[in-house]
Order: structure tokens, then sequence, then C-alpha cells
């Protein structure tokens, strides 16, 4: 229930974090919201020896159009993202998504950015990011790159970002189809997706169905082909890996894959 | 590390060790037992607390994280008033809350929720509050109690 | 008018709201400033023996005050000899023999989570610290995982035993009874382990100063917590105070002292510094008793008309890796296994075994759901098998109303009820014939969205304990205000409230003038405190007759003052003052009178008991909506009667049912505590043990119903089980009939999304559809 023992240093900018995680090298971790890292430090899962604060980077936590795209700070929060007029309007799937991750009080303090560094192969955000297409921006010492969520998402907890390296900002294109839809299938409200689908259009996302959030390629390209949403649907599983697990069979991940992709893209029809 | 809290409209600056929780710091450093600690694993919101006005449940944020910020406990609901807040008022007449040990954060995690969504449907306040158990009340009372809290709010 | 039967709002509440309850944790007293804080070091496997611990890194960690183990509990009575009650229907099992448990683990380990060390250390942080340094080697068992392996006795738990079953007792197989039966069914079915979760887990203060030990505990029996302590730790109970502080919820598992409670006691005395422990949840988790864990057949048969004839309920009870409470569980579930029901023969068995699980004790309904459960089951499976509506099969076979007291084929006698009534009640408030009309009409359309609709009819044991009693001391001060001193314990229940509303009924003291203790021994010596739903009809009671031993007591010194005689004196209630009749200049106040007794005061000792239990009962109706493509079921109303004679305080009753509904939903849909095949518990955190929350379930739907008690003059049964009783069967019910068109004829609780497509895969692939 308790952490174990570690240095708090808190960034006052940008740059600062970069060097306080430099300085703090294999042993040190970024403290956002701290809602995915927290937790695993109170089991003593995680033991950082340095905590880098940078929750009071209020310079990135912004929702912005930006010339055909939408840009948004990785320290903006759950609920911030669940509230924001311009997501609301511009990228539904995101504001919804957002505000049904865990409960108020984690949408509260849980970041965009936390969540997508984390990379829980439960978690949701990850599977929007790669149903909007959007890109992650990292800052390291040596400068900024930007990064495809296609490529960021590299296993279980782990991604792309090198040590060192901060996530400052996700841009999305805006979406040329109105069409969208979020299944989120659990057992109670509160619980991590069993399995859950993220369509933007004609892009298809899974969570929890392996490792990483995966585009489910099968089902788009049935659907490129024409095919109806429920001939589409039947590919959900293709090239998926779920677990077997305290929720279900390997088999029962499966077919809610197929019935959830049918009902997104019927969901994501009628929207346009 | 020191830490400087507002705490119920009181600052209050101690020396914590870097992994102080902040439900650790208000119950054992400023001495407010009334916010509790349920479970491990930030499921239970019994911790819950208003930082900057926001509920967020205390045990999965440092005291660090709150150094010159403002939390809102219950015990520092009614401000100086003898009053009870609506909310209070509202749980007590409703019947709310029976070991009472949830009943803090519950009480908390209701006002935030009502700064957000003033007219809430029973469904809204329902999902609201998923994040803070009961294994007391089976939750109608409490639902009942938010409704009758924002009824009152919108009347006055 | 009296207050009795009125909405009272609570007098416990304003505190609990503004400056929060004091548990244990919170505890500020000056006994507790110096505390050190103990950490438990738990084994990490299910069964293993114990080669070697090594506390010495431990010991140089930082703050940290003693590191014990076992070896040093020389100071401990020897355990009580094998009194060869072994296998005795019923009994909990000795402390001493073959199924002995040591309070820190010695050779072996049972279960994961059981304590094996303590680390005591001057603050909370460095605890946890300290205890990851303590090294214990294990040479691993065999894991004795689920009934079977349990039954197979391959790996044995206690080796001296020669076998994992704890006792056995019952009706052999193979009777005749269901020989004249148009119709027999049979099923196995899983009343599964259960984690009671109360939001405060354990937590235990201690100190030992001057001869005398003093111990904090959320406890909901502070007497019996001294009784066992003094038992376990060989001291005079005269030297031992049990404070009771609030307690957040108990629900059976806090009754008394368990064995962590009794090791920081005992570490409090060795090391001579006060101490304080609260577990956190994970160790809650496995450390705290589990409920239920019964394998049941059921057996039932009847005629093609509807009329149950024989009745077999035979159980195995899982009672985890110690038999702390022996049989007395599935003895419960054998004498309530005819339910509700006038059933010409049954017949029940048990076994119960051990595992390498956390022990089993009680758990809101102790016994009685499981039976509950398993009847409702079997009536269902019965209805389906003869083609006829389950509310009407129920309607022809409970008990009538004019036939009570009724002695049930399964050994107690049942008060008074009114069953039957109570299932067209509810009936009648769910609106049965639309609902399944809808249903229909859903079958029809072939929706994916289907409507089930679950009954549940009940009736069951309170006080069963009644012979313990319970105990109150009434005291009128000369100030006009009173104090009771109750042996009950509430942990949530609102007696305080309660107990006050007696008072001023049968005094006129206005309740807010009347305080309300409990739960500590110098003060409350003798009583028995909360669980089995006894408080009302044994402690309620006790208060109120009290109040009638000091009301004559004050009328005779109200006749002194007044210079009148006691026939010719009333209490005025409603203004709470003595007077000579149709004199009302003539009144006294309680407080003058009072003054007026002198060194005697006004004050009353009572221990009461009927010496029998009271048998609650009601109908529960569950409509729930299953998504057949997922499996997810949805609770979207529950209509219940719960009928506990004649209601003392509404407000406390319905939140007694609210909250015992929400916990047998939980069970039904939602809980179970899982091990893996080597005894590892998976469902080990609040994240993968689904307790609800208010996003699973509706509001409720209680209708009134109030059948008396005879035997006590407040008419009062017990509330505080039934919901969770009448909860459980009626929505696991509820669900199964959602899918039964499908072919489904039973699926094991919970039923999760995975379960119910499982059974309705199974079902679609056997073409078994209606």
């Amino acid at each position: 229930m308790i952490p174990a023992p570690f240095t708090y240093k808190r960034a006052a900018s940008v740059d600062e974090a970069l060097d306080l995680a430099a300085q703090a090298g294999e042993e040190g971790k970024f403290l956002a919201g701290g809602h995915s890292l927290m937790p695993l430090m109170k089991l003593r899962l995680a033991v950082p020896e340095t905590l880098v604060d940078i929750g009071r980077l209020t310079e990135l936590s912004y929702v912005r159009e930006d010339d055909g795209q939408i840009a948004v700070g990785a320290l903006t929060t759950h609920g911030e993202l669940a509230r924001s007029d311009v997501l609301r309007r511009e990228l539904p799937l995101l504001a919804h998504a957002a505000g049904q991750v865990g409960d108020p009080q984690v949408r509260h303090c849980g970041t965009i950015g936390g969540s997508l560094a984390h990379a829980d192969p439960a978690a949701d955000l990850p599977a929007v990011a790669l149903a909007l297409g959007a890109t992650l921006r990292a800052r390291g010492q040596s400068g900024s790159r930007d990064i495809a969520a296609d490529d960021f998402f590299l296993g279980l907890f782990e991604t792309a970002l090198q040590p060192g390296e901060l996530l400052t900002e996700i841009r999305i294109p805006k979406p040329s189809s109105a069409g969208w839809s979020f299944q989120k299938f659990t057992k109670r409200g509160i619980d991590w997706a069993i399995v859950g689908v993220a369509v933007q259009g004609a892009n298809v996302a899974l969570v929890n169905m392996g490792a990483t959030p995966i585009r489910a390629g099968a089902v788009e390209s049935a659907l490129a082909s024409g095919a109806a949403p429920r001939e589409a649907a039947a590919h959900a599983a293709e090239g998926t890996n779920p677990a077997d697990d305290l929720n279900g069979p390997r088999a029962y991940r499966e077919h809610l894959a197929r019935v959830l992709v049918r009902r997104a893209l019927e969901e994501s029809s009628a929207r346009g | 590390m020191k830490v400087t809290v507002s705490v119920n409209g009181n600052q209050l600056a101690a020396e914590v060790a870097d992994r102080t929780l902040l439900v650790h710091f208000l119950r054992d450093v400023v001495g407010l037992t009334a916010t509790n600690v349920g479970c491990d694993t930030s499921s239970c919101g019994a911790c819950t607390v208003l930082l900057d006005g926001r509920s967020v449940k205390s045990c999965t944020v440092l005291a660090a994280q709150a150094d010159g910020r403002e939390v809102t406990t219950v015990e520092g609901l009614s401000g100086d008033s003898d009053e009870l807040h609506p909310v209070q008022r509202a749980f007590r007449a409703e019947h709310g809350l029976q070991c009472g040990f949830c009943t803090p954060g519950m009480v908390m995690a209701s006002v935030s929720l009502l700064a957000e969504n003033p007219a809430p449907t029973e469904g809204e306040v329902r999902t609201a509050l998923e994040g803070n158990l009961c294994r007391c009340t089976g939750y109608h009372n409490i639902v009942r109690a938010v409704l009758a809290a924002a009824s009152e709010g919108r009347k006055s | 008018m009296s207050i009795l039967g009125t909405r009272v709002v609570r007098t416990e509440d304003p505190l609990l709201l503004t400056s929060g309850g004091t548990y244990v944790d919170d505890l500020r007293v000056p006994e507790l400033a110096q505390a050190a804080r103990v950490t438990f070091v738990r084994s990490p496997v299910a069964h293993a023996a114990i080669t070697g611990i090594d506390v010495s890194a431990a010991w140089d960690a930082p703050g940290v005050v003693a590191v014990l183990t076992a070896a040093d509990m020389d100071d401990l009575p020897p355990p009580p000899p094998d009194s060869g009650l072994t296998g005795t229907e019923g009994a909990p099992l000795p402390l001493g023999g073959t199924w002995s448990e040591p309070l820190l683990a010695t050779d072996r380990v049972r279960f994961v989570g059981e304590p094996v060390a303590v680390v005591i250390t001057d603050d909370r942080y460095q605890g946890e610290d300290a205890a990851e340094l303590v090294s214990v080697d294990y040479d691993p068992l065999p894991a004795v995982v689920g009934f079977d392996g349990a039954l197979a006795g391959e790996s044995l738990l206690f080796p001296a035993a020669g076998s994992n079953v704890a006792c056995a007792t019952g009706a052999p197989a193979g009777s005749t009874a269901f020989d004249g039966c148009d119709v027999v069914v049979e099923r196995e079915i899983v009343n599964q382990r259960l984690a009671p979760v109360p939001l405060e887990g354990r937590a235990t203060a201690a100190r030992w100063a001057d001869g005398k030990l003093t111990v904090w505990v959320s406890t909901q029996n502070a007497q019996i917590a001294r009784f066992i302590l003094a038992g376990a730790l060989g001291l005079d109970p005269a030297n031992i105070r049990v404070i009771a502080p609030d307690v957040g919820g108990g629900f059976g598992a806090k009754i008394g002292v368990d064995r962590d409670a009794l090791i920081v006691a005992w570490a409090a005395k060795h090391t001579g510094r006060a101490l304080r422990w609260a577990e956190t949840r994970s160790e809650n988790m496995l450390g705290m008793t589990h409920g239920r864990a019964q394998r049941q057949v059921v057996k039932i048969g009847g005629t093609r008309d509807g009329r149950i004839l024989a009745y077999r309920l035979e159980i195995v009870q899982d009672t985890g890796a110690f038999p702390r409470m022996g049989g007395f569980l599935p003895f419960l579930t054998s004498l309530m296994a005819a339910g509700a029901y006038d059933i010409g023969h049954v017949e029940t068995a048990y076994q119960v075994v051990v595992t390498n699980a956390t022990p089993i004790s009680a758990y809101r309904g102790a016994g009685r759901p499981e039976a509950t459960a398993a009847i409702e089951r079997a009536v269902d499976l019965f209805a389906t098998e003869i083609g006829m509506d389950p509310a009407d099969v129920r309607r022809i076979n409970l008990v009538p109303t004019d036939r009570f007291p009724f002695t049930s084929p399964s050994g107690p006698t049942y008060d008074t009820g009114a069953y039957v009534e109570a299932l067209d009640k509810v009936l009648a408030g769910a609106g049965y014939e639309e609902l399944r009309a809808e249903q229909a009409r859903r079958r029809e359309r072939g929706d994916v969205q289907q409507l089930g609709i679950g009954i549940a009819s009940y009736v069951e044991i309170t006080a069963a304990d009644a012979d313990g009693g319970e105990t109150a001391r009434l005291v009128v001060h000369d100030d006009g205000t009173a104090t009771v001193y109750t042996g009950s314990s509430a942990h949530g229940q609102g007696h305080h409230t309660a107990w006050a509303m007696l008072v001023e009924a049968e005094l006129g003291i206005e309740m807010s003038k009347v305080t309300v203790i409990h739960g500590d021994t110098d003060v409350i010596p003798a009583g028995i405190g909360t669980y089995a739903s006894r408080s009302l009809q044994l402690g309620g009671v006790a208060v109120q007759k009290a109040a009638v031993e000091v009301k004559e007591q004050a009328r005779k010194v109200a006749a002194d003052m007044l210079e009148a005689s006691e026939d010719d004196l009333e209490l005025d209630v409603d203004r709470g003052v003595w007077q000579v009749r149709g004199d009302p200049a003539s009144s006294r106040t309680w407080a003058q009178v009072a003054a007026h007794a002198g060194d005697a005061g006004l004050a009353a000792d009572v221990n009461y008991t009927e010496g029998k239990p009271t048998f609650p009962f009601g109908t529960h109706l569950a409509v729930t909506e299953v998504d057949t493509e997922t499996g997810k079921a949805r609770l979207i109303r529950h209509v219940t009667v719960d009928d506990a004679g004649t209601v003392l305080s509404p407000v406390l009753a319905e939140g007694q049912r609210h909250g015992g509904i929400a916990q047998g939903v939980a069970q039904a849909l939602l809980e179970e505590m899982v091990y893996d095949a080597d005894g590892n518990p998976i469902t080990g955190t609040l994240v993968d043990y689904a307790i609800v929350t208010a996003a699973e379930l509706p509001s409720f739907e209680l209708l009134s119903s109030e059948t008396p008690a005879t035997i006590n003059p407040l008419g009062a049964k017990g509330i505080g089980e039934a919901g969770t009783i009448g909860a459980t069967p009626a929505t696991q019910n509820s669900v199964i009939d959602a899918v039964s068109h499908l072919g489904v004829r039973h699926i094991d609780m919970p039923l999760t999304p995975a379960r119910v497509w499982a059974a309705i895969s199974v079902a679609a692939e056997k073409g078994i559809a209606r």
C-alpha cells in the first residue's frame, strides 16, 4: 500500500523535466496524473528511485485547432478531453472515450500522455489514437520527433519512447468522415475493457485483444472491398492474440470482438 | 521534503517523506481523520477529497503533488458555518449512510459531481459515483440524497 | 402518538457526516500516543513447510522495534487438549487437537495470506519496507484446491487427520422417497466463495500496562472478543478491556476477534509497547475470512401438476485451511433446507473439507443464503421440467398462512408467516403478467436483449443463538437525560437511533437526551453483540424492558414526591412528565424524579431472551435484461417483500434491505474469490474482485409487509440478512429465465457475461432450444 522510498523532483519547464529525467537515468519515471504509475508503485510492482513530477507543466495542457489538425497537449486530463467543446465537435470519438476512462476522480488526474506512454493493453485511449491516425510528438534532450500511433505501441507496456523522452503533444487530423463509435465492453462500468472497439470512419482499432492496441486490419480490408458491417466484422479476431483470463477464455474475446466491431460499424454508419 | 498545502482554508506546512500519500498527510500529519483508506488499488473512493475543487482519490496522489494547492475534506465542507452543507444535509435526511466509512469520500465525490453537473439524472448520479464503493447501503439512499441535494441546489 | 414505526433520521449521522466516525485507525487517544505499527509478513504460497525464517535483515531496517515469529510465542498458554469433538455436526472445532490453528504459523503454512511473522516499526511506512526484508524458506507441498481436490485426499493439510474431511453427517443417498414422483430433477450447483469486503478492513490496537490489556478492535462483539483474548493469551478476563470504536462494516466477518488481532494483542504484551495495526485491502482479501463456498447437489421430485414431494440437499462445505466453524454453516443450511415450502420428505447431508484457501466463516446470511439459493434453484428446475410457471409452483407449495406455527420438515418451527401473500404482493407490485407478456414479445421477435424474471421465496432464521440473550442497562440521570448501555454492537445498523426511539416511546424522554453506549467491556461487561440479525428482537426488547422497569421505579418515586398513590399517577409520554392523573399542574420532570430518587437513582439492568429464534420471510423478484450476443446481464428492477415483523424504524429497516439486496445481487452477477490450481488467489484486489457499484444497480422497489412475531413485545424479527438471502436466487433465476427459451437450464454464479454466453453457446450447439 506504501510505495518504496524514492526521491521526488518537480519540473517547472519541459527542459527542466528532460534534464531531471536524464539525471535520474533508468531508475527515473515521469509523474503526470499518476493514475497509471501510482497504483503500480503502491503495490511495489514499480519501484522507480526518482519521480520527476511534470504535473505543473500547464503549457502542455490544451486542445487546439491547428491548421486542419487538432493538437492535444499531453498533459490534458481525461476529464478535460471529455468536456472539450473542440473535441466534442471535431473528434467526438476521443471526447467520448476519454469520458469512459475509469471514474470521475481518475479522469480529474489521469492524462492522455500518461495513458499513451503507459500503454496498458486494456486502456482505451491507445486504441483511440490508432483509430484516429494520431501522431505523437516526443521531446528528448536532442529535440522533438513525431511518431505515428501505428508505430508507437511496441509490446506489453512498451512504447517507442526512448528513456528520458517526454510525450508533449498528440496531433490528430480532422476526420474526413463523421462516422465514429466506441464500444467498451465491461462487467461493471468502472472496469477495464474486456474487449473494446474504436472506430473512426474506415479505421477500426481494438482494445485488449493482444499485448498492444491493434488495428483490425482484416476488417478494414473487408470494408475497403465494400463489405457490409456484419461481413466485415466477421474478420474482427483475425491477427489478434487475446488472453485467457478471469474475464473469459480466448474464444469469448474473439467472439466479443466480432460482435462489438459489428455494432461499432453499424453505429458509425448511422452517424455518417 | 517540505510541502505547504491549504487544507479546508488553512495553510499547513510540514516536512514529509517524498513518498507520503496525500491521504496519510491529511490523516496523520494534519490530523483530519474523516477521510479513510478502504483499498490499495484506487478502486474504492473512500479517500476522495477535493483538490483545487475537483474530486481526486487522495490515496493515489502524493502530498507533494498537492503542494501549493487547495484541498477540501468533508471536515471543511460547511466552512465556518454551523450548518451542514446541502449534500451533508441530504445524506442525513435520506439515510444515505450506515457504517459511515465510505461516507466522507462519497460526500466529496457527490459535491464534485454536482459542481460539474448540477441537474443530474439518476443514471448520471449512479455512473458518477461508480468510483465510490459502499457495502452497507446498496446505494439506493445515496442516490436519493444526491438527487435531493441537486434539487435543493436548484431552488436556491 | 408513539415515535415507534415513524421515520426518524439517525442520531449517529451528524458526526459521521462532519468530523467522521472514529474507527480504530482514527483513534488519537493518549494511551496510543506512542504506539508502534504492526505489519504482517504473510505466506505467499498456499501450502508449504516452513524450513527457516531469517529475520536478521529486518531487525536492522530503519525504525524497527521488533520482529517476531512463532518462536517468540513461548509466553502463551498451551492450546486446550483435543476434546474429541472432531466430526460433531454443527460444532465449531476445538482450538486444540488435530485441526488446530496456530497464531503465527509454526512449521507449515496452509493458505496464501497466512500470518508468519510480525514486524513492529515506529511508523507505518517503515513497516512495509522492513517486512520485505524478512526471509522465509518455504518448501512447497501439493496444494489442495477445490472440492474434488480436498475429497480426493492425495494431499492432506493435516496429515494426522488422515483426510481433508473435517466432519460429515446426514442422510445417506438412495432414499426411496423419490420413487413415487412423476418428475425428479437432480443438479449439482455451486454457491461460490465470497469475500465480505467491509469498507473498513480489520484493525486492532493494543496496550499492556499495569497488568491490564486494553484492546481496541473493529469487532461486532466486544465481550466475545474479550473471552477469546482471555483464552488465547491466558489472561483473566477481568484484566482485559475490549473497546469497539466505530466499526466500518462487519457482515459477520468481524465476529469476536481472529488470529491476526490475537497476534497484535499478544505482541503488545510481549513487547510492552502499545501497538496499532490496520490491514491493507490486499491483506483483507486474503486474511479476513471468506463466506459461502458450498458445492451442492439438489434433488427435487414431485407431481406433474406442481406438487413437490421430496427434496434432498447434499453439501460439500469448503471451509478453507482451518475448520474454525466446524459444521456450523452447513448445519444451518441443512436446518433451513426446506425453505418456505411444505414438502413431505426432506433430507440433507453434508461434509466439511479443508482446502489451501482462506478460512471460511460467517458472511451476511451465514449458511441460510446457501439454503435458499439451493431450494429456489431446485424449484425453478422443477418448474421448467413440468412446464409450469415458477410463481405458480411456489404458490402451490408454500406453507399456507393458516398453518403457523409450522414445523418445517428440515427441523425448525416457523413462528408466524404469510408466505403466499408475500409472493402475490410482489407479483402484483412488479406487474408480473405484463413482464411475462413483454418477455414473450421479445422472444417472438428474437430480440438481442431478452428479459428475465426471477423469483425467490424465502424464510430465514434470526437470533439462531437466542439462548445467549442480550443485555441492557438504562439509567435516567438527575438532569433529565438518560443513558442506555447495550450489549448489542452496531456497525452501521443504527442501534443508537433505534434504542433512543424505544426510550422516548416508553418514557417520553426525547431522543436527543438519550445517549447510547456499546462495545466497551469495562462499562458493559456482559453482552453478546451483533450478528445473526438478533439485535432488535433481543437487544432492543431488553432496552424496552429496562425502560419499563425504570418507569415502575419512577412511579414509586413520583408517588412519594407528589404524596399520591401510585395508582393515581400517570406518565404523560408526550410531555415526558409524571403527574397525578388529570392534574397537569402537579407534573414533575424526569430530572426532578431522578433527583428525588436519591442514591438508588433510576436504573435497571435486563438480560433478556425468549430462548427461541424467529423466522422472517419474503419474496424477491428480479427483472434482468440479458444481451444474448455478449452474455451481459443487467438488473433493471428488483421488487421485494421482506417481512421481519413489526417495523420499529422504517428508515433503518429499508437501509438493511437495500444493503442486503445489493450484496445478494452482487453474488449472483459479479463476485467470486478464485484460486488457481496452485492455490494462488487470482481475485486478490478490488480491481479483480468485483463488488457492485452504484452504476450496476437500479433503485429497489420495497413493498411493506409486517407479520408480527409473537414471542416478543416489539413483534420484531431480524431484518439484517434477509435481503441478501432473497436477492441472490431471484437474480440468478432471472438471468437463467432470460435465456431459458434458448435451452439454458442452469448457470452457476456469478453469472458473468462469459458464463452466460458459454451457457447460451452450449445450448445452441446441443440444439436444445424450445
